[in-house]
């Protein structure tokens, strides 16, 4: 399909009938749609497979009966939070309520324009905007995922959404300092932000052996800025009901629970990114075997889509094995481990850096 | 044009707008209406009329982190210049080093002091 929609550009410009703006917008807009499709696909399939695990790991079979082993589940749940009674509670405040489900989605949908998920194919980079302040794009825009969160619980003007949203708030800036301390030492390596260039500068070595503290901090910090287990206490079913999103139905409510996956597979996307060398092929030299092809393009996209769908995994896994922290025991970590850990990082890099030269 | 890499981003965020923009539009629309119902107006409480404010007074402390958070993080904005330029400059001699300890110094003394003062404890 790829190749026929290729062709059919290739023929236009040939017939003379599209201009360079024409062609360049189209296949953004293809790269875009590609994108955005597999994303929303990859959210509804870590529902289920979500759904699947764990009941596997509590010794049930979860749901199996929709479709071949289930594999139409989250078709059958989207058409049924699609069809269900939009209801707007009276007590709340309308504006704010209706747009923070969108604020907590949105983020995840536009932050993923910086990742290259692949090398080329037939000549055209694989990312849909190589920007020099690629790491920037990403933290600032996820940033604003708290907004959404914030307003719910502000909006919703009930007691379990307000405390939920105000944990989350504090929770969320607290990991976001030790987010951004723990990867200044991967571009104090490459020696930029570009995140194409991050990867370029992981062929050989994979920086999470390099960075393996850094590694670690961005890990932990990104299970608590995507609300996961051991960090889900704004959404602690056993204090808060459902936390935030407690007076939320319908289409509203999923695009929180979108938001939340969307986040994940954001979260993953950049750990791959940044530490696991991205789109590379660990050993194998692809393009000696394959040469420079559509072919090798697609297994540079493959590679990239099977790291990802590995930290998906770990993303469940733990879920599903660890208990929820205590407030105090969170921020603590947050602040008095993360934080320090985090700036002893960077010294160590710099002082190694400055030994080397 | 300088602004030109930066189209395909704006792009991405005009998709990622215009499908969350009919995710709040569209399910109004061809949904099923219920008949009105007191309980759907009224805040979920596990079940009880719900007592006082729905916005209840909460703990100082979530004011303060908000304010050490702005603090902090204006401080790590200004490590990612110099983070990427560190490589190159190291090559002219090791001030790009101690200019950036001599500011980590500083960050890690307010950081001790916070610490000490206790802001940093949840009781």
């Amino acid at each position: 399909m790829v190749n026929h929609a290729a062709d059919i550009v290739v023929h236009w410009v040939q017939a003379g009938m599209a201009t360079p703006w024409l062609v360049w917008l189209v296949i953004t807009l293809m790269k875009c749609g590609a994108v955005v499709g597999v994303m929303m696909g990859m959210v509804a399939y870590t529902v289920l497979a979500e759904r699947r695990f764990c009941a596997f790991i509590q010794d049930r079979l979860g749901p199996n009966r929709v479709g071949p082993f289930g594999l139409l589940q989250p078709v059958a749940d989207g058409m049924k939070l699609f069809l269900k009674e939009n209801v707007l509670p009276g007590h709340v405040n309308k504006v704010y309520y209706v747009l923070a489900p969108a604020i907590t989605l949105f983020p995840a949908l536009a932050t993923i324009a910086v990742i290259p998920f692949g090398n080329r194919l037939g000549g055209e980079k694989m990312v849909i905007a190589d920007l020099n302040v690629g790491i920037l794009w990403v933290f600032s825009l996820a940033a604003l995922g708290v907004y959404g969160i914030v307003l719910a619980g502000w909006a919703s003007n009930s007691k379990y959404p307000f405390i939920g949203g105000v944990r989350s708030a504090a929770q969320l800036i607290s990991y976001e300092l030790a987010m951004g301390l723990s990867v200044i030492g991967v571009f104090m390596l490459a020696g930029s932000l570009n995140l194409g260039q991050v990867v370029e500068y992981q062929s050989h070595c994979w920086l999470v052996l390099k960075q393996p503290l850094g590694f670690l901090i961005f890990m932990v910090a990104m299970f608590a800025e995507t609300n996961r287990t051991p960090f889900d206490l704004p959404e602690g079913e056993q204090e808060l009901a459902a936390g935030y999103n407690t007076e939320y139905g319908s289409m509203k409510f999923a695009l929180f629970f979108m938001g939340e996956y969307a986040n994940m597979v954001v979260a993953s996307a950049v750990m791959v990114t940044l530490f696991f060398g991205g789109w590379q092929v660990p050993f194998i030299p692809v393009e000696q075997w394959l040469g420079c092809s559509w072919l090798s393009g697609m297994v540079y996209i493959g590679c990239f889509l099977a790291k990802l769908a590995a930290f998906l995994f770990l993303f469940i896994w733990v879920r599903w094995t660890l208990p929820r922290f205590r407030y105090d025991q969170l921020m603590n970590l947050g602040w008095k481990v993360l934080l320090p850990l985090g700036l002893l990082n960077i010294l160590l890099t710099a002082l190694v850096l400055a030994g080397q030269r | 044009m300088i602004f030109a890499e930066y189209l395909p981003a704006a792009l991405q965020a005009g998709i990622a707008l215009a499908f969350v923009a009919a995710m709040l539009i569209v399910p109004p629309i061809v949904a099923k209406k219920g008949a009105p119902n007191p309980a759907k107006d009224s805040a979920y409480e596990c079940g009880l009329p719900a007592a006082q404010s729905g916005r209840p007074r909460f703990s100082i402390k979530f004011y303060l982190v908000a304010i050490l958070f702005v603090l902090f993080d204006i401080e790590v904005v200004f490590l990612y210049p110099w983070a990427v330029v560190y490589k190159e400059m190291l090559r002219e001699g090791l001030s790009i080093l101690f200019s950036m300890l001599t500011f980590l110094a500083i960050l890690f003394l307010g950081f001790l002091y916070v610490w000490k003062k206790g802001a940093l404890d949840w009781k």
